[in-house]
C-alpha cells in the first residue's frame, strides 16, 4: 500500500529562486490495483515517484509505503519497493546474472535464495539464453528484461513504475505492460507514472492527474470523463490541466 | 553501518573495475610500466646522447694565433676538435651553435712561455649548452696540461725539485653507507613518484564510480536497494583506495627489479670511462626496512587522496566533466612533492603538518636510514587525520541529493 500525505519538494535553484516541484501531493494507492500518475514533462511525476521510492527526501509531508514511513525508515521502505525508471541501467560490465545476483545481496538474501530466485525469474521471463552475457552487449528488450529481473529479485510488495516504456519499441514496450499487469494480479501495489494517454487508458484501475506539481484531479478513467463531460482523455487532461493554468 | 553490505558493494566495484580497461590501464599497467620505462628508456638515451655528445668533433676557433704557431698546431693535432678558419662574427657563431668554443691568445703567448710571462687566455663558450661545455672541457684540459708542462720546464731550467708544483696532495673518500647516499639520491624522487602514483590510481576508479555511474544511469539504481548511503560510499571508497594502494606497490615493486636490471644493463655496455665511474661510485641502494616505512605513512596519504578524489568526481554529471575537476588537483599535489625534493629543506615541527610534503620530507628520511620517531608519529597522526576529514566530506557529498542527483 501506498499512502502520500501532502508530499512537498521544494528545489533551490540559483536562477530561478525556489522551485516547487511537488505541491503538497496527497494519494492512495491500494494493492492489487495500478495507480497511474499522467502528466507532461516537468509536472513533478519523476520527483513524486523518487520520494516513494526515498531516493529524494521531501520537503515536506510524508507517504507511507509498504507500510513504513519514508522520512522515517527509508531502508525498510527501499527493501519493500522495486523501482523501475527508463533512468534506472544495468551495469554494463556485469553479466545479467551477475547484476541480479548483486542487487539479491544488497536486498540481504542469502546465495542459496539468490541462486534459487534467479531460476525462477530467469524462466518467468525468459533470460536463460543470455543470462550470462554483459549488459552493454544487449539490445533494448534484454535489458528491459534484466532490469525487471533486477527489480523483483527480492519479490517487493510495491511496484514503483516511471515512465518505463520511454524510447522503447511497441513490442518491448507491450512486454512491459503485461509484466505491469501480471504484477497487479499477484496482489503488488503498483504506481506506474506516463505521459501516455493510451497507457493509462489500458492499464490504470485509477488516475492522478499532476501539473505543476500539483494532483488536480483524481479518479478512474470513467469517472474522469464524466466528471469533464469528455470522451476522450487526452481532451481532459488538457482540460485539468487548462483550468489551472487558467486560475493561475 | 553493516559490514557486509560495504563487502558487497566493494567487491562488486572490485570486478566492475577489474574489466574496465581504463581503470586497468591506470591501476596496473602504468605503474608497472613507468618505472622500467623511466630507468632503461631515460637512463639509455641519456647515456646515448652523451657519450655521443662526447664522441664528436667540436669546431673551435683560435683567435690570435698568428705568433704561437706551435701552441695551435698542437691544438689542431687534439682529438675530437676541429679548429676553424678565423670569422668576424665568432660571437653570432657560438651562439648559433656554428662553433662550439673560442680561445683567445693573447700576442705573444708562445713567447711568453718561455719565461712564464704569457698572460691571460680567454675562452669563449655558450654557458649551459651540452656540446660547448664538452668543448670547453677539451680546451680547458689541453691548457691545464700545457700550464703543467711550462711550469716543470721552468722548475727545471731552474734546478728547483718538481715537489714545488704540488706541495700536497688531496684525495675525497665516501664514509656514509651506500644506503644513506642512495636515500639522498633516490629518497626524493621516490616520494615523489609515489605521490602522483597514488593519486592517478584513484582517480580513474574514483571518476569511473561516481561520475561514471551518475552518466550511465547506475548510481540511481544502486540507491533504489535498501542498503545506506553510507554503506554504499564506503563500499566504493574501499575501491578507490585499492587502486591508489595498488599502484603505488606495483610501482614500488618494479621500481625495485627495474632498478636493478637498469644497474646491469648499463654497467655492461657503458662505455670504459663511464664503468670505471661507476665502479667508483656505489650502485644506491636503499634500506629495506625504509621501504617498509614509506609504505606504511602512504596509506593515509592514500586514504587522503582517495577521498578527496571521490568527493570532487562526486559532484560532475560525467565522466568528462569529472576529468576536468580531477586534473587540476593533480598540479596542487605535485608541488609539495615537487619542493620535498628540493635539496636542503629538512624536516621542522611546522612542516610536518603540510600534507604530501611531510610524507616527501620524512620517506627521504627514512630511505637513508633516518628514524626521527617524534616526526614519523605528528606525520602519521596528522596525515591521517586529514584523511579521516577527506573521507567525511565524501560521505557528506554522497548523502546529500543536490549532488548526487545533479542534472
Amino acid at each position: 500500500m501506498i499512502a502520500a500525505q501532502h508530499l512537498t519538494k521544494i528545489f533551490k535553484d540559483k536562477k530561478r529562486g525556489e522551485i516547487r516541484a511537488v505541491d503538497d501531493v496527497s494519494f492512495r494507492a491500494e494493492p492489487g490495483r495500478i495507480y497511474g500518475l499522467l502528466g507532461a514533462n516537468g509536472a513533478g511525476k519523476t520527483t513524486t515517484l523518487r520520494m516513494l521510492a526515498t531516493l529524494l527526501q521531501p520537503s515536506s509531508g510524508t507517504a507511507v509505503v509498504g507500510g513504513f514511513d519514508v522520512v522515517t525508515h527509508a531502508e525498510k521502505v527501499r527493501a519493500r519497493v522495486g523501482f523501475l525508471a527508463a533512468s534506472t541501467a544495468l551495469y554494463g560490465r556485469l553479466t545479467a546474472r551477475e547484476m541480479i545476483e548483486y542487487f539479491g545481496r544488497l536486498n540481504g538474501m542469502s546465495d542459496a535464495a539468490i541462486r534459487t530466485r534467479i531460476q525462477e525469474l530467469a524462466t518467468e521471463l525468459d533470460l536463460h539464453e543470455f543470462l550470462d552475457r554483459r549488459c552493454d552487449k544487449f539490445s533494448t528488450g534484454m535489458k528491459q528484461k534484466t532490469s525487471i529481473a533486477r527489480t523483483l529479485v527480492h519479490d517487493p510488495e510495491v511496484m514503483i513504475f516511471d515512465e518505463p516504456t520511454l524510447g522503447l519499441d511497441v513490442m518491448t514496450a507491450r512486454s512491459i505492460v503485461r509484466f505491469v499487469r501480471q504484477c497487479r494480479d499477484r496482489g503488488k501495489t503498483v504506481i506506474y507514472s506516463t505521459h501516455i494517454m493510451s497507457e493509462v487508458e489500458k492499464l490504470c484501475d485509477t488516475v492522478g492527474i499532476i501539473h505543476g506539481g500539483r494532483l488536480l484531479a483524481e479518479g478512474t478513467v470513467a469517472d474522469l470523463r464524466a466528471r469533464y463531460g469528455e470522451q476522450d482523455l487526452e481532451e481532459v487532461f488538457v482540460k485539468v490541466a487548462g483550468i489551472e493554468e487558467a486560475n493561475a | 553501518m553493516n559490514w557486509r553490505n560495504i563487502v558487497t558493494v566493494y567487491l562488486k566495484e572490485l570486478k566492475d573495475s577489474l574489466r574496465d580497461r581504463r581503470t586497468l590501464i591506470s591501476m596496473i599497467v602504468v605503474p608497472t610500466l613507468i618505472m622500467p620505462g623511466l630507468f632503461l628508456g631515460v637512463g639509455k638515451i641519456a647515456t646515448g646522447v652523451v657519450s655521443k655528445v662526447k664522441d664528436a668533433t667540436a669546431q673551435i676557433m683560435v683567435l690570435g694565433g698568428e705568433d704561437s704557431p706551435g701552441v695551435v698546431e698542437q691544438l689542431r693535432q687534439l682529438e675530437k676538435v676541429e679548429l676553424v678558419p678565423e670569422v668576424q662574427d665568432w660571437k653570432q657563431q657560438v651562439s648559433d651553435k656554428k662553433i662550439r668554443a673560442v680561445v683567445e691568445l693573447p700576442p705573444g703567448f708562445e713567447a711568453g712561455l718561455r719565461d712564464g710571462s704569457a698572460g691571460e687566455v680567454k675562452f669563449y663558450h655558450y654557458e649551459g649548452e651540452l656540446k660547448s661545455r664538452v668543448a670547453l672541457g677539451h680546451l680547458e684540459d689541453f691548457f691545464r696540461e700545457l700550464r703543467e708542462r711550462t711550469v716543470t720546464r721552468l722548475l727545471q731550467e731552474r734546478d728547483l725539485p718538481q715537489r714545488l708544483v704540488n706541495p700536497f696532495s688531496t684525495t675525497r673518500q665516501n664514509v656514509a653507507p651506500p644506503e644513506k647516499v642512495g636515500g639522498n639520491l633516490l629518497g626524493g624522487l621516490v616520494p615523489y613518484i609515489i605521490v602522483i602514483l597514488c593519486l592517478t590510481g584513484a582517480m580513474y576508479p574514483a571518476m569511473d564510480l561516481t561520475a561514471g555511474e551518475k552518466e550511465r544511469g547506475t548510481m540511481e539504481t544502486l540507491l533504489c536497494s535498501p542498503v545506506g548511503r553510507g554503506e554504499i560510499v564506503l563500499g566504493k571508497f574501499l575501491m578507490v583506495l585499492t587502486g591508489s594502494l595498488a599502484a603505488m606497490v606495483l610501482a614500488l615493486v618494479s621500481m625495485g627489479v627495474s632498478a636493478f636490471a637498469a644497474g646491469m644493463l648499463l654497467m655492461g655496455n657503458a662505455k670504459p670511462a663511464a664503468a670505471s665511474a661507476a665502479a667508483t661510485m656505489p650502485l644506491p641502494t636503499i634500506d629495506p626496512l625504509g621501504l617498509v616505512g614509506v609504505l606504511a605513512m602512504v596509506v593515509p596519504v592514500a586514504v587522503f587522496f582517495s577521498a578527496l578524489v571521490f568527493t570532487l568526481a562526486l559532484f560532475a554529471k560525467s565522466y568528462k566533466e569529472a576529468q576536468s575537476y580531477v586534473t587540476p588537483l593533480m598540479f596542487v599535489v605535485i608541488m609539495p612533492a615537487i619542493v620535498g625534493m628540493l635539496p636542503g629543506i629538512d624536516l621542522n615541527p611546522r612542516l610536518a603538518l603540510v600534507p604530501i610534503l611531510n610524507l616527501s620530507l620524512v620517506c627521504k628520511e627514512m630511505l637513508s636510514g633516518v628514524w626521527n620517531w617524534h616526526y614519523i608519529a605528528l606525520i602519521f597522526g596528522s596525515s591521517s587525520l586529514y584523511a579521516a576529514i577527506a573521507l567525511l566530506l565524501a560521505v557528506k557529498m554522497f548523502k546529500r541529493e543536490d549532488v548526487i542527483f545533479r542534472s
